[in-house]
């Protein structure tokens, strides 16, 4: 018998207690490596998110609020633009590409954007990613037809051929059903950006659905803008938003969603505060599982030093012993740990179109397990140094 | 030629009021190799003071118990502890076998601070105490006699030179007791280890042909110090 197989044993003896306080760590490191990963991967993920765009151009407003409405298609517009400034815009000498967007619009709470093809024809989302469908055909920008992202043609349980009639507003109001009937020509591929989950249809379409106000027929809700140079940015900031007061360039995108986090930081370092805290209390709840269970062990470790173990041999099996609670409990916290962040990354899909990468690494893989052991194992110590000095022939009762 | 000589041997507590007790005051005692003897004493009279004296599981205050050529109170603790799992074997009046462990395994966890695990040789001593069939059971699943049996094959399984034996037979009834004796000095005979039985049992001292009175040998006795 080595030392691990005594200590396989001991914790055998006291399963119950094994199994909750391994338990309680599994669900600390879970909590732990979950915040850790969400925050991170949130992070890189919404920075890069950009949908092939440097920059968007919207009425006067927040930036974040133009960022998130019009890249992201969360949160309401800040009002329209007229025809005359995207025309402006798309012929300025710094701007490559102008792709105009309108919203208003939705299918059963899942946001209707109008634009124009070549947002799907020729923007990048992301280097070398250019959206393409699944199944179908683009829609005829003068025809009444849909393409929709793969995750709201899944949640709609919508196929190429298949006809909707759009909503008024934002939010799914069955009263608000507007009289036009769309009909679906395609289906783009999943790209893991927010574009799954909009039902895109042509720009026109949008601004002319009935009961929207006919002098609003050629406004737009933003412009999606591509610049020539990455300084051409600070030209058209200075012209819309320092010399201008009437439309707001939102741009970096990147740096806009990054300030976002940072705004919120505090709500993540509190969360990361709390995984700490039970982190701590579980290391804890190693401490006096193995030290409530002392007074039961004295007499089998008064045994196995009357057969000869050192004084360091029983330290090091309950330091162990801690340890492989905390072993134990670190591998079932990776079952936790997956289980928070699928179910968190379902919830950011479902909110934002974006994918989080649950089996993607992150260091916090490696470093939460093993604090988390070594938290364990210190822990483990304060029992370990009561065996140590325990007096072996006190508790060889009885003596004669 | 001596296995065990102790000479002048002396261990003290300190009781709780602050004094300081004389437990063990020894000045000579011999044990010659393989010899078989029994030493008789009355609860209370120091005895499992003395043999955890010579197990080392109790450091002496003065003197020297000299196992072979290894004097035992001029060992630090961890090569007490060596010394005890190597050469020496212990039987306790409560079994002292350890619950969540099987019976081979209680033996093969003797061996295993001897750094000589040897499950072959474990199952063989366990089958030389007649407990073959009982291998994979725990102490909770055998009688007060077949638990005995395993601390005899478990404090035999090294090969020790000398077995102490702290009333062996105490928790045992007439009948087992008289039977775990034969075991204990068969299998030491068999070994050619020497035994040293502590009892206050007339029926086990009865067996033996040399008891020697431990009131006599432990001066402290004599004066009321002992407990």
């Amino acid at each position: 018998m080595n030392l691990f197989q005594i200590v396989l044993r001991n914790l055998r003896q006291h399963l119950l207690s094994t199994i909750i306080t391994a338990l309680s760590i599994a669900l600390a490191g879970g909590l732990l490596m979950s915040i850790w990963s969400v925050k991170q991967q949130s992070e890189q993920t919404f920075t890069r998110v950009n949908s092939g765009f440097d920059a968007v151009l919207g009425a006067r407003g927040s930036k974040l609020q133009l960022v998130l409405n019009s890249i992201f298609h969360l949160e309401a517009s800040t009002g329209n633009l007229n025809q005359t400034d995207f025309d402006y815009i798309r012929r300025h000498p710094t701007v490559k590409r102008a792709i105009p967007i309108a919203v208003g619009d939705n299918l059963k709470g899942y946001r209707i954007v109008g634009t124009v093809p070549e947002l799907f024809t020729d923007i990048e989302y992301a280097p070398h990613h250019t959206y393409t469908l699944r199944e179908g055909k683009l829609f005829d920008p003068t025809k009444k037809e849909a393409v929709l992202g793969e995750f709201s043609a899944n949640q709609l349980q919508l196929n190429v051929g298949d006809t909707f009639h759009p909503f008024h507003g934002l939010a799914y109001d069955p009263r608000n059903q507007h009289p036009e009937t769309y009909t679906v020509t395609g289906i783009l591929k999943a790209s893991n950006t927010p574009a799954d989950k909009v039902v895109w249809i042509p720009l026109h379409g949008l601004q002319t659905m009935g009961g929207h106000d006919p002098k609003a027929a050629n406004d737009i809700s933003a412009i999606l803008i591509q610049l020539r140079s990455p300084t051409s940015g600070f030209i058209l900031d200075l012209l819309y938003n320092k010399q201008g007061n009437r439309l707001t360039f939102a741009w970096p995108i990147g740096a806009i969603i990054s300030d976002l986090f940072g705004k919120i930081g505090w709500f993540d370092k509190v969360l990361t505060l709390i995984a700490y805290l039970v982190a701590l209390v579980s290391a804890a709840g190693v401490l006096v599982a193995i030290y409530n269970s002392m007074a039961a062990r004295s007499r089998d470790i008064a045994i196995l030093r009357s057969l000869g173990a050192h004084r360091r041999t029983i330290l090091g099996t309950i330091v162990l012993e801690a340890a492989t609670i905390g072993t134990i409990g670190m591998l079932f916290a990776f079952v936790f740990y997956f289980s928070i962040l699928t179910l968190v990354s379902t919830i950011i899909r479902s909110q934002t179109g974006v994918m989080l990468n649950v089996f993607s690494f992150d260091y916090v893989m490696i470093w939460a397990p093993c604090t988390m052991i070594t938290l364990c194992a210190l822990g483990g110590l304060v029992p370990a140094l009561k065996a140590y000095r325990a007096d072996i022939a006190s508790n060889l009762a009885p003596v004669s | 030629m001596s296995l065990l000589a102790i000479q002048s041997l002396k261990k003290s507590f300190i009781t709780p009021t602050g004094d300081k007790k004389v437990i063990v005051d020894i000045p000579h005692f011999s044990l010659g190799q393989a010899e078989q003897r029994a030493l008789r004493g009355e609860s209370g009279s120091g005895k499992t003071t003395f043999l955890h004296l010579i197990a080392g599981i109790l450091a002496a205050d003065e003197g020297s118990i000299l196992i072979g050529q290894t004097d035992m109170a001029r060992l630090s603790e961890s090569e007490r502890d060596r010394q005890r799992a190597l050469s020496l074997g212990y039987i306790f009046q409560t079994f002292n076998l350890l619950q969540g462990y099987t019976c081979l395994e209680n033996v093969l966890l003797g061996m295993s601070f001897a750094g000589k695990v040897d499950k072959k040789r474990a199952s063989e001593v366990l089958e030389r105490v007649g407990l073959s069939h009982r291998l994979n059971h725990y102490p909770r699943q055998l009688s007060t006699g077949q638990q005995q049996r395993v601390a005899i094959a478990r404090a035999l399984v090294n090969k020790p030179n000398l077995i102490l034996a702290d009333e062996p037979t105490g928790n045992l009834d007439p009948a087992t007791s008289r039977e775990a004796l034969r075991l204990i000095r068969e299998t030491c005979s068999e070994t050619k280890a020497a035994l040293l039985l502590v009892s206050h049992d007339s029926q086990v001292l009865s067996t033996f042909e040399g008891v020697q009175d431990f009131s006599l040998l432990n001066k402290a006795s004599n004066e009321g110090g002992a407990k």
